[in-house]
């Protein structure tokens, strides 16, 4: 039951991989018996520690080039690992023993899976899709009656499933059956919510999806080399690793780089522009005003002190703090939900997919909160730059036929006739 | 059979009545009878040697509740409500910021919650707080997926949340009936009681009442019109061509020898009304068998007693909750004449600009498609 732990892998394992290279100290193995060391007093640090750094360095390696790569190879990335994930929580809780008397029930959960697929990508790329195939005229329409009509499809392929389950149901199985059933559910939600608020950031901008998985990272390495040098106090009982000079050590340090890399990262025009099409090309883009430069003038003792008589901040800084604060302070509890997650099921780890790290679940529980975060925050506070009457008549007048101009017009009329009408 | 069948004429009298009262009224009859479902469920798979143990866990699920009731009734009643206070300039102010903000206020209430949970979880107990975690949000799910498409339903007009309604009544009730009398080869493994027979005859039953319900109701304009705001007085609209009798001449044979009639007023709604009784007739009733698999698996006899004779809301609504998803979505792929990108496109325009941009952009648009319009004819007449 994860539900806000499946966020962008690539960050994860970005984060993990930098924290390796960083620190050089010794990964804490994951769940020892004897599970209460702090990490201050750990003898047997440097075991792993090579396999560790491996696995890192080849993921952040990976990582930076589908980032460079751009949007449509993030997503696909996005998508390879959210079915590893499904795929590590489908097995979780299987028994074996009782599979064996279920033939098929095991693709009952990849056709859960692909239905779900389809309706949330499909949502998500819909506008995306319309706008890579305008030109050519059969493949529009095509396009546009899979749009019109994909929660119809999505409904029937989900109803198919649903009576596959009950026709299934055999005799003194039903329990686990049921169980199976609403675990699938469980996985599918936890996993589609939070990939699909990482592609839909993705599309925003890599800024978007970038900065807040890099703070994830950063709050992650901090929070382990604090804890290294200065832990002593227990955090929580969950993780018992866990200490509050590490935490505070890591939220100061966190919101630090969330103001610095915001800065970094605002300057490339690859990251902050939007995505409008599935097309791969290079972004050209009027990046707006929350990553344009303001400047501040320092007080004069400061510039005594250091040589810059004013400061350039992107207004995009100041979002950066705020999302800093949340990654610092809240992310941590996706953490400790799949902590007591796998002391309550008693299991180790998710899986063992990443060598030394665990299973990709593993990697990813603080990533998942975070990602929904983003999303929700960029949809609230963010405003959109520049939606105006201009740009949504321009919109109108290029994208729509004419007739369907003049429906909208009379729509359009309608609504504020009502609207007025009330007042 | 006495004692079913008095509180089922009793629920049949109150429905009817909050359906004259109208949208408002039933809404809030959606709501209560969601409350008491939920409320079933939670109990259900509740403990109580471990609750005792657990002070403040019933109250979590009560929070997860409130803040799904806050997100998914939000979003659907935005619209209306943004409609229905634009007249004071105060509350349309306060109503627009609850609106915008709406996904962050339960995205916090919600992480409270999780937070809280994670907060409270006790040694020895993890499994039981987790089981009862995933539980809460597998009952939340189903219970407010469906009623988020009931209420969809009622605000596109009553008919659409009517007639499903009562196709399933109707399919519930012959099924019985075709049963008692006729039935003599089981369905399934799962319910004992249902027959093959019962299933056939209702199937009958429901596709001809269908057909000819969507004919009795199509004719109310109190039924047909969509409400666009949150008021409860009386509705006036253009139905729609959807509810405009078309006349079909009878063959000649069937005039003279059958009915007194030349010609047959259909409304087009009534083919609609038949797909949606192929819906309630084959595919709501599995609505019916996850809900007795279910029993089965967890040893449960009913869902509650609220319901003298019939066990608890939930056993009334398996199969109406099955239906409701349906309904919402058939219309909305088939009935409503969805063009994507202009909805898209209006969507955005109500998003994002103020009353007075709104008024700008419709005045600008209605200049330039009225000057297009003179160019082609002007280039029409000249060539």
């Amino acid at each position: 039951m994860e539900k806000e732990n499946n966020i962008a892998l690539s960050s994860a394992g970005t984060s993990r991989v930098r924290q390796r290279k960083r620190s050089n100290e010794v990964i804490p193995e994951p769940s020892k018996p004897n599970g209460g060391t702090l990490l201050v007093d750990d003898r047997n640090k440097y075991k792993s520690m090579w396999i560790q750094t491996y696995s890192t360095v080849w993921m952040i390696g990976g990582f930076a080039l589908v980032v460079y790569m751009g949007h449509l190879y993030i997503t696909a990335m996005v998508v390879v690992i959210q079915i590893f994930m499904a795929k590590e929580l489908f097995n979780l809780l299987r028994k074996g023993h009782e599979d064996e008397h279920l033939p098929g029930f095991r693709l009952l959960n990849w056709h859960f899976f692909f239905t779900a697929m389809l309706f949330v990508y499909g949502r998500l790329l819909s506008q995306p899709l319309v706008n890579s195939v305008t030109p050519e005229k059969f493949l529009y329409q095509f396009v546009s009656s899979l749009i019109k009509y994909q929660m119809a499809i999505c409904y029937f392929l989900y109803i198919a499933g649903f009576m596959w389950f009950i026709l299934t149901l055999k005799k003194n199985m039903y329990k686990y059956q049921f169980r199976q059933y609403a675990w699938t559910h469980m996985i599918l939600i936890v996993v589609f919510t939070q990939s699909s608020f990482t592609v839909a950031n993705i599309f925003k901008g890599i800024f978007w999806f970038l900065l807040p998985a890099s703070l994830i990272v950063i709050n992650d390495i901090f929070a382990y080399v604090v804890g290294f040098f200065f832990g002593r106090t227990p955090l929580i009982k969950l993780s018992p690793k866990k200490t509050w000079e590490g935490f505070i050590g890591a939220s100061v340090t966190t919101m630090i780089s969330a103001f610095v890399l915001a800065n970094i990262l605002g300057q490339f025009q690859w990251l902050t522009c939007p995505r409008k099409d599935l097309s791969t090309g290079w972004l050209q883009c009027d990046p707006g005003p929350l990553f344009k430069r303001e400047y501040y003038t320092l007080p004069g003792w400061i510039s005594q002190w250091f040589p810059w008589k004013e400061i350039s901040i992107l207004p995009v800084q100041w979002h950066a703090l705020c999302l800093g604060l949340f990654a610092s302070i809240i992310a941590p509890f996706g953490g400790f939900f799949a902590s007591g997650f796998k002391r309550a099921f008693k299991i180790k780890d998710f899986g063992d997919s990443i060598p030394g790290h665990g299973g990709i679940t593993d990697r990813m529980d603080c990533q998942m909160v975070m990602a929904v975060f983003a999303y929700i925050y960029h949809q609230s506070f963010i405003v959109r730059e520049g939606i105006s009457v201009e740009m949504i008549l321009d919109q109108v007048l290029t994208k729509l036929t004419f007739e369907e101009q003049q429906t909208l017009l009379t729509k359009l009329g309608q609504i504020l006739q009502d609207r007025l009408g009330h007042s | 059979m006495w004692i079913r069948a008095c509180s089922s004429l009793w629920m049949l009298g109150g429905f009817l009545l909050i359906i004259y009262l109208g949208h408002l009224y039933i809404l809030a009859m959606v709501v209560v009878i969601q409350i008491f479902m939920a409320s079933e469920l939670f109990n259900l798979l509740r403990r109580a040697h471990e609750d005792k143990r657990l002070p403040g866990f019933r109250i979590l699920n009560w929070h997860f509740y409130f803040t799904a009731m806050l997100f998914v009734y939000g979003r659907i009643l935005s619209h209306q409500l943004v409609n229905t206070v634009t007249s004071d300039k105060i509350f349309y102010k306060l109503v627009s910021k609850l609106i915008k903000y709406q996904m962050v206020i339960c995205y916090f209430l919600y992480i409270a919650g999780v937070m809280w949970f994670i907060l409270t979880l006790k040694k020895k107990m993890y499994k039981y707080q987790f089981g009862q975690f995933a539980w809460t949000h597998m009952i939340l799910i189903v219970v407010f997926t469906q009623s988020a498409f009931t209420v969809a339903n009622i605000f596109e007009g009553i008919f659409w949340f009517l007639l499903p309604a009562s196709l399933i009544a109707v399919n519930d009730v012959a099924a019985y009936f075709f049963g008692f009398f006729f039935g003599k080869t089981p369905l399934i493994k799962l319910s004992p009681k249902k027959t093959w027979e019962g299933f056939i005859g209702a199937s009958v039953v429901t596709t001809i009442s269908a057909f000819v319900l969507a004919n009795v109701f199509g004719h109310f304009q109190w039924l047909t019109c969509p409400r666009k705001d949150l008021s409860t007085g009386w509705l006036l609209c253009d139905p729609g061509p959807l509810f405009k009798p078309e006349y079909y001449p009878l063959p000649g044979w069937l005039s003279r020898w059958v009915l007194p009639w030349k010609e047959v007023a259909i409304l087009p709604v009534q083919w609609h009304a038949l797909c949606l009784s192929l819906f309630a007739s084959s595919i709501a009733p599995f609505g019916g068998f996850f809900a007795s698999g279910f029993k089965r698996a967890f040893k449960i006899k009913d869902f509650g007693d609220s319901i003298p004779g019939h066990g608890g809301f939930t056993d009334r609504m398996d199969c109406q909750m099955v239906m409701a998803v349906f309904a919402y979505i058939y219309h909305q792929s088939f009935v409503v004449p969805q063009d994507y990108t202009v909805e898209m496109i209006i969507n955005e325009i109500l998003r994002s600009l103020t009353l007075e941009e709104q008024q700008i952009l419709y005045t600008k648009l209605g200049q330039i498609l009225q000057e297009r319009m003179e160019n082609s004819l002007h280039f029409f007449s000249l060539g």
